[in-house]
C-alpha cells in the first residue's frame, strides 16, 4: 500500500517542479506563433529571447526569477479517501520544492516584516478548495508572478455603463500598465457576483487552455473584442512595441446584485506557470498539463 | 541600431555614445544587482559618508531579485530576469548622480527624473526581456560576493562577474530620449482605433 501522504506530497513536488520550468504546450505555441507573427526588429528580438529561455528552462531552471506565491486549485472528490493528508503534504512539498528545484523565497509578512525563507507561512500557500462530485482528488499549482499580480484590478462600476463599460475598464488598464506585466499577457476577466467574487472568477480564467473560447457566444464575443482591441494598441512584448500584447483574453461571469456592476481583471505574464495533476483513490496519478514520458 | 561588447567599468564616453535601440552585451566584475531596499540603503550610506562594499562608478546596476544557491560552498545565481524598475524611479536619480554607475537594466522603463539624471551623468537604462531568468543567468557567471544578505535573496546586493551578459536592449539614452515614453505617445495616439473595436467612440 502506497503512502496517500508521500503520493499527494511527490505529485505536488513534480507540478511545482514542472510549473516553474516548463511551460504548457498551449502557451509555448502561442508564444511561436506570435515570434512568426511579428515584424518588427524589437519585437522579434524580445520573443527571440524568450523562446531561448524556455528552452534553457526546460534543463530544470527556473524560467522566471520570480517563482511566484503559491496558490493552488484543488477539487477534492467528496469520496477521496484521504482528504486529511492533502493540506499538510501539499505545504510540506513547497517546502521541499523552494529548496531543491529551487524557487525564490516569496513569502513576505505584511505586518511585522521578515522573509519566511521557505514560501510558506500565514495563509500562504493559498488554497482555492472546491468540493466535487467522485473520488478522486485534482491539484493545480498555480505560482504567480509579482509583476503581473500588482496590475490586476476590481472595479465597482456603475451598472449604468453597461458592457461598455466593463471592456473599457479592461483595455484601459492595459493602457496603463503597458508593458510592465511582462507582456505578451493573458488576461482574466471575472464580471458580477461581488467585489472578491469577481476576482476569483478572473483569476480562475488564467487557467482555461489559451485555444479555447467562452461556451456562450455573447461572452466569446466580448473575449474577441477585448483582445482585438488590446493588441491593437501595439505595445506589443515588453512594451517595446509589436503586434502581440495579449496571447489571450477570457471572460466568465456570475449574477450580479442590482446594483452593482463589480469587474476582475487578472493580468498573467506571458511565463503563464501552471501545473495540474488528478490522483485516483487508489492513489494513481496523471499528470495533465505535464504528461509523464511515455504517456 | 548598433551593437557594442562593454567590459566593465564602463567610461562616461562610452554610456554617452549609446542611442535608444542599439544592443549592449556587458563583460566584467562590475555588475551589481539592487532592487528597493539596496538603493535606499546607498543612498542612506552616502549621506553618512560611510563606504559601500563596491565601486559603484562605472558600473552595470541591475534591477533583479535573484534566485540563487550555495553549491560546494559558493553562490551561484540560478535565474535572475528583471523586475519592475519603476519602484526605482524614487532613488535612481540621487543615485546616478551620487555614485555614476553608466548602465541600468531593468524592465518596463523609468520616468523622467531618471532620464534627466541619465543625461547629466552620462548613462543608460537598457530593457532586459522580462521573465527570462534563465536566459540572463547564463550571462551572470560568476558571484564573488553577497552583500547586505540581511536584506534577503531578492533584495540583497549581489555582486557579479558577468560575461556577454545581453542582449541588453538601450531604451533610455543620454539624449533626451526614452522609447518607453515614445511608446506612450504611439499607445495614445491610437485611442480612437482601439476604442472603436469595443464600440466606443472617444
Amino acid at each position: 500500500m502506497k503512502d496517500p501522504a508521500q503520493v499527494i506530497h511527490d505529485t505536488t513536488y513534480r507540478l511545482l517542479k514542472m510549473a516553474a520550468t516548463i511551460l504548457p504546450k498551449d502557451v509555448e505555441d502561442a508564444l511561436r506563433a506570435a515570434h512568426e507573427r511579428e515584424e518588427d526588429p524589437t519585437a522579434k528580438t524580445q520573443f527571440s529571447a524568450i523562446l531561448k529561455n524556455i528552452e534553457i528552462a526546460k534543463d530544470g531552471i527556473p524560467m522566471c526569477q520570480d517563482t511566484g506565491i503559491m496558490i493552488y486549485y484543488v477539487r477534492v472528490g467528496s469520496d477521496f479517501p484521504f482528504i486529511d493528508e492533502i493540506k499538510d503534504a501539499i505545504i510540506k512539498a513547497t517546502r521541499k520544492a523552494t529548496e531543491e528545484i529551487p524557487l525564490r523565497p516569496n513569502a513576505v509578512n505584511p505586518i511585522v516584516g521578515g522573509n519566511s525563507g521557505d514560501n510558506t507561512g500565514v495563509k500562504i500557500p493559498w488554497f482555492n478548495w472546491e468540493i466535487i462530485d467522485g473520488d478522486s482528488l485534482e491539484i493545480t499549482a498555480f505560482p504567480k508572478g509579482g509583476g503581473s499580480e500588482n496590475v490586476s484590478i476590481v472595479g465597482m462600476l456603475k451598472p449604468g455603463v453597461g458592457l461598455k463599460g466593463v471592456k473599457k475598464l479592461v483595455v484601459d488598464n492595459a493602457m496603463s500598465y503597458m508593458g510592465k506585466a511582462c507582456a505578451p499577457n493573458i488576461i482574466g476577466v471575472g464580471i458580477g457576483g461581488g467585489a472578491d467574487i469577481a476576482i476569483k472568477i478572473a483569476k480562475q480564467q488564467l487557467q482555461r487552455p489559451l485555444d479555447d473560447a467562452h461556451s456562450e457566444p455573447e461572452v466569446a464575443e466580448i473575449e474577441r473584442e477585448i483582445f482585438e482591441a488590446i493588441n491593437e494598441t501595439g505595445i506589443g512584448p515588453m512594451g517595446l512595441g509589436g503586434k502581440t500584447t495579449v496571447l489571450g483574453v477570457k471572460v466568465d461571469y456570475a449574477m450580479r446584485h442590482p446594483a452593482s456592476l463589480p469587474v476582475g481583471v487578472a493580468v498573467q505574464c506571458w511565463a503563464a506557470r501552471r501545473s495540474a495533476a488528478v490522483i485516483s483513490k487508489d492513489l494513481e496519478v496523471t499528470y495533465l498539463t505535464h504528461p509523464l514520458e511515455g504517456n | 541600431m548598433a551593437e557594442y561588447h562593454f567590459t566593465t567599468p564602463i567610461s562616461e564616453e562610452d554610456a554617452r555614445k549609446l542611442k535608444v535601440g542599439d544592443v549592449i552585451y556587458v563583460t566584467g566584475e562590475h555588475v551589481y544587482t539592487a532592487r528597493d531596499e539596496a538603493h535606499e540603503r546607498a543612498l542612506e550610506m552616502f549621506e553618512k559618508g560611510e563606504k559601500p562594499p563596491v565601486d559603484f562608478e562605472g558600473s552595470v546596476v541591475y534591477h533583479v531579485g535573484p534566485v540563487a544557491w550555495q553549491k560546494d560552498g559558493k553562490w551561484q545565481i540560478v535565474s535572475a530576469g528583471p523586475t519592475t524598475s519603476a519602484r526605482m524611479e524614487i532613488f535612481e536619480d540621487e543615485f546616478l548622480k551620487k555614485y555614476k554607475a553608466r548602465v541600468i537594466i531593468g524592465k518596463g522603463g523609468m520616468g523622467e527624473r531618471t532620464l534627466a539624471a541619465l543625461k547629466e551623468v552620462g548613462a543608460v537604462y537598457c530593457s532586459f526581456t522580462g521573465g527570462c531568468g534563465a536566459l540572463a543567468a547564463k550571462g551572470l557567471k560568476e558571484v564573488r560576493a553577497y552583500e547586505w544578505s540581511d536584506l534577503g535573496m531578492p533584495e540583497a546586493l549581489w555582486v557579479i562577474t558577468a560575461e556577454e551578459f545581453g542582449p541588453l536592449l538601450v531604451t533610455m539614452d543620454s539624449h533626451g530620449n526614452s522609447l518607453h515614453a515614445e511608446m506612450d505617445e504611439l499607445v495614445q495616439s491610437r485611442k480612437d482605433k482601439i476604442y472603436s473595436k469595443i464600440g466606443i467612440k472617444n
